[in-house]
């Protein structure tokens, strides 16, 4: 502890403590904010889960401890939805980081007009996801929309295609709506991660005679390594989340063929007044998404490592 | 509630073995954490609320945006309500239909809504569940018999009454007069299924790619519509000991008859992704001849501004199955909250919007649920197309189960539906399904 002078000059010897305490009473609002909409939260569905309860108004339920974990992993349509989540995780994240380090590559080319390009690029990003996803149900519309219209100009289909109308091209369909906006991001991130190799290198390189594509895989894909590996986390917790662009572009179905497990929780415990199920299916996603940001936490710190060595 | 014991273990259990400052302050803040808990009981947050109240102040409603009276209409009868009763200040909130039964259950135990528009298959849920008030008391006796019957069913549930019916409406059929004189077909045709059936080839065959629109989207609107072919085919959701029905002759010879007319190109395939609003709109652009509806879509598909086939539209009583034409109970009421402190106010202002003269005014928007309006000639003028059909389907409607766990068997039956819809599935294989399925909601 250190003492600090004080305006008359005399030193405060227990100056530390009243700072400490100043510190922890700075940090006190931060400190019930997440406790409010974080953690109260979080332990309050550990404790409904374990409860029967079935209606949103407050009441004494019956204590079924686990029951409602069991039932989980006794339902079919758990894995139906949790299959339809997998799947768009990974395809979504697949293809937003492989486009994602395209669009980032040619951004970090000497083009003219680069800060317009990059400004155009953020866009999809800067779109509420519930528009973006009433945007491409009208681009998907099999009556009228865009893309049968566009089809149909360029000659290449007269017949319209219901895209949204059956069910694995519709989940299809609307991971592509995902990946318009969510690529943006991916963008950014790696071209942060682009910025940071120094041009020297690829000097190197050249001198070494690599060429384009060995360049590129033996030097930037290494070296963006760490960006790759967080966006790749950030992405993956994102999208085994994925509710609202569902909802707004096909409610879930056909059949039941894009639902997953964040629609699922939400049908579960407001459309069918479930809440212990509900939450029971929460905190599974709960413990899915901390695993993959302590997976997160843990690249980041070997990157720190790494860094540092 | 019984004591969180497992928690607070879990909790305490990470201190070291010798109490240390920071481990007794943890197991002390578990320990008043899993008190507080405990205090605060599970389910929703708030506490035991609900009113009378001065029967004056400010109260807040939520309704829904689409289908029955628009918007505007709400909110001048709301403007009307409040000059005449200066005491009350009524704020309107607007959701789509998807949204209306989430919302109302979200916002339930904080007490958010004094007024929440209900569709009839809620009551059993919202009344059991005590979303919604038991307003017996506060109806009037002579309701029941100046009301028309599907009225008086629909906020019905097990003998109470949780509402007062407001959109009194079923689904009626919809054709094109141009396209049925360019394809000569007869409209009293359309009388019947098997006759739509005949017409909807004749159309095609004169250039209408589809002449069939539906609202077959995953969503209660595809239940609407299964309904109404499920009445007409002789079928019932449920049978005398309550247990699910569909999956027996009618209820199948329904379904078989929806998948057919997707087989024969009858049906646009549109059809398993529409709500009635995407109905009405490709409907009112002239790319389908024959469509089922509520009320709403004849005031807008002749409006020039929505349409482009302004008057051009007519309607009909929904078609005979082999059985009848029962047409699906569509209608909704207004109830009060269980746990609005300002009840009083919130009746008051459920009078209002449900009196006769409210709602004869608004009739091209939503029929009254007046028996005697349906004599009325300033009610029929208002809407003389759907009025005299009104008057002949009204009383003969089929109400979805009345259950607590409505939709969630509801759910299981669109999936299945759309299974067989889209081919994936046999019709009875996929009743089937549903049916097991169904039969363990009502058990649980």
């Amino acid at each position: 502890m250190t003492s600090t002078p004080r305006a008359g000059g005399r030193p405060r010897v227990r100056g530390g403590y009243h700072e400490g305490r100043f510190a922890l009473l700075l940090l006190l609002p931060a400190a019930v904010v997440v406790f409010g909409v974080v953690l109260w939260p979080v332990v309050r569905t550990l404790v409904v889960s374990l409860y029967d309860v079935d209606s949103a108004m407050p009441g004494d339920y019956p204590f079924v401890g686990i029951d409602n974990y069991v039932q989980v992993f006794q339902d079919d349509r758990f894995y139906s939805v949790l299959g339809h989540t997998m799947y768009f995780t990974l395809v979504s994240t697949f293809l937003e980081l492989s486009l994602g380090i395209a669009v980032a590559l040619l951004l970090n080319a000497p083009l003219r007009a680069r800060w317009l390009w990059r400004s155009i690029v953020v866009l999809p990003w800067a779109l509420p996801t519930i528009v973006n996803g009433a945007l491409w149900r009208w681009i998907y519309n099999g009556q009228y929309g865009a893309l049968n219209g566009l089809l149909d100009t360029l000659g290449i289909s007269q017949t319209p295609t219901q895209w949204l109308g059956e069910p694995f091209l519709a989940l299809n369909m609307v991971i592509i709506a995902d990946v318009w906006k969510n690529t943006s991001i991916v963008v950014f991130f790696i071209l942060a991660g682009l910025q940071t190799i120094p041009s020297d290198l690829y000097e190197a390189a050249r001198v070494d005679g690599a060429g384009p594509w060995r360049a590129f895989w033996r030097l930037t894909i290494p070296m963006l390594a760490p960006s790759i590996a967080v966006v790749l986390i950030l992405r993956t917790i994102e999208a085994f989340k994925v509710f609202d662009i569902i909802y707004v572009m096909t409610g879930g179905g056909p059949a039941s063929g894009t639902q997953t497990v964040a629609f699922y929780t939400y049908l579960q415990a407001f459309s069918n007044q479930l809440f212990g199920y509900g939450a029971a299916l929460a905190y599974l996603i709960v413990l899915a998404v901390f695993a993959l940001a302590m997976a997160y936490l843990r690249i980041l710190r070997q990157n720190e490592m790494a860094g540092v060595e | 509630m019984k004591p969180t014991s497992p928690l607070s273990g879990s909790l305490t259990g990470i201190t070291a073995p010798r109490p240390t400052r920071r481990g007794l302050l943890v197991g002390g803040g578990a320990l008043g954490l899993s008190g507080f808990l405990v205090a605060c009981g599970v389910g929703g947050g708030g506490g035991e609320k609900g009113g009378g109240g001065s029967g004056s102040g400010s109260i807040r409603a939520l309704f829904m945006q689409q289908a029955g009276y628009s918007e505007d209409n709400i909110k001048e009868m709301t403007a009307a309500f409040m000059k005449a009763n200066t005491g009350i200040k009524v704020t309107a909130d607007f959701v789509s239909y998807e949204a209306l039964h989430d919302k109302t259950v979200a916002a339930a135990p904080a007490g958010t809504y004094d007024v929440v528009l209900i569709d009839v298959i809620w009551p059993a849920e919202f009344g059991t569940k005590n979303i919604v008030a038991d307003v017996s008391d506060r109806w009037p006796e002579e309701w029941k018999q100046q009301m028309l019957g599907g009225a008086v069913a629909t906020p019905q549930y097990d003998g109470k009454f949780y509402g007062v019916p407001w959109i009194l409406d079923t689904k009626y059929l919809f054709y094109n007069t141009a396209q049925l004189e360019k394809a000569k077909v007869d409209a009293a045709q359309l009388d019947t299924w098997d006759g739509v059936l005949t017409a909807a080839r004749a159309l095609k065959q004169s250039g209408v790619q589809y002449p069939l629109i539906w609202s077959w989207q995953q969503a209660e609107a595809l239940i609407c519509d299964y309904t109404q072919l499920l009445g007409a085919f002789g079928g019932t959701f449920l049978d005398d000991a309550g247990q699910p029905a569909f999956n027996q002759e009618g209820g199948v010879a329904a379904l078989e008859f929806m998948r057919q007319t997707i087989v024969d190109g009858l049906t646009n395939p549109a059809s398993t992704q529409s709500l009635e609003e995407d109905v009405r709109r490709v409907f009112s652009s002239g790319q389908a001849s024959i469509a089922l509806n509520w009320t709403y879509m004849y005031g807008l598909a002749n409006d020039p501004k929505e349409s482009q086939i302004p008057g051009d539209v007519a309607v009909l009583q929904t078609p005979s199955g082999p059985v009848g034409r029962p047409g699906v109970n569509g209608s909704m009421a207004l109830s009060l909250s269980a746990t609005s402190e300002n009840q009083d106010a919130g009746w008051k202002y459920i009078e209002y919007l449900t009196s006769q003269p409210v709602q004869d005014k608004y009739a091209l928007s939503s029929l009254p649920v007046w028996s005697s309006s349906y004599d009325d000639p300033k009610v029929v003028d208002t809407n003389p197309a759907v009025v005299p059909q009104a008057k002949k389907q009204l009383g003969d409607m089929i109400l979805r189960p009345q259950v607590a766990s409505y939709n969630a068997m509801s759910q299981v039956l669109q999936a299945e539906i759309q299974k067989a819809l889209l081919g994936d599935k046999e019709p009875q294989q996929a009743l089937d399904d549903a049916a097991s399925e169904a039969a363990k909601l009502l058990e649980s």
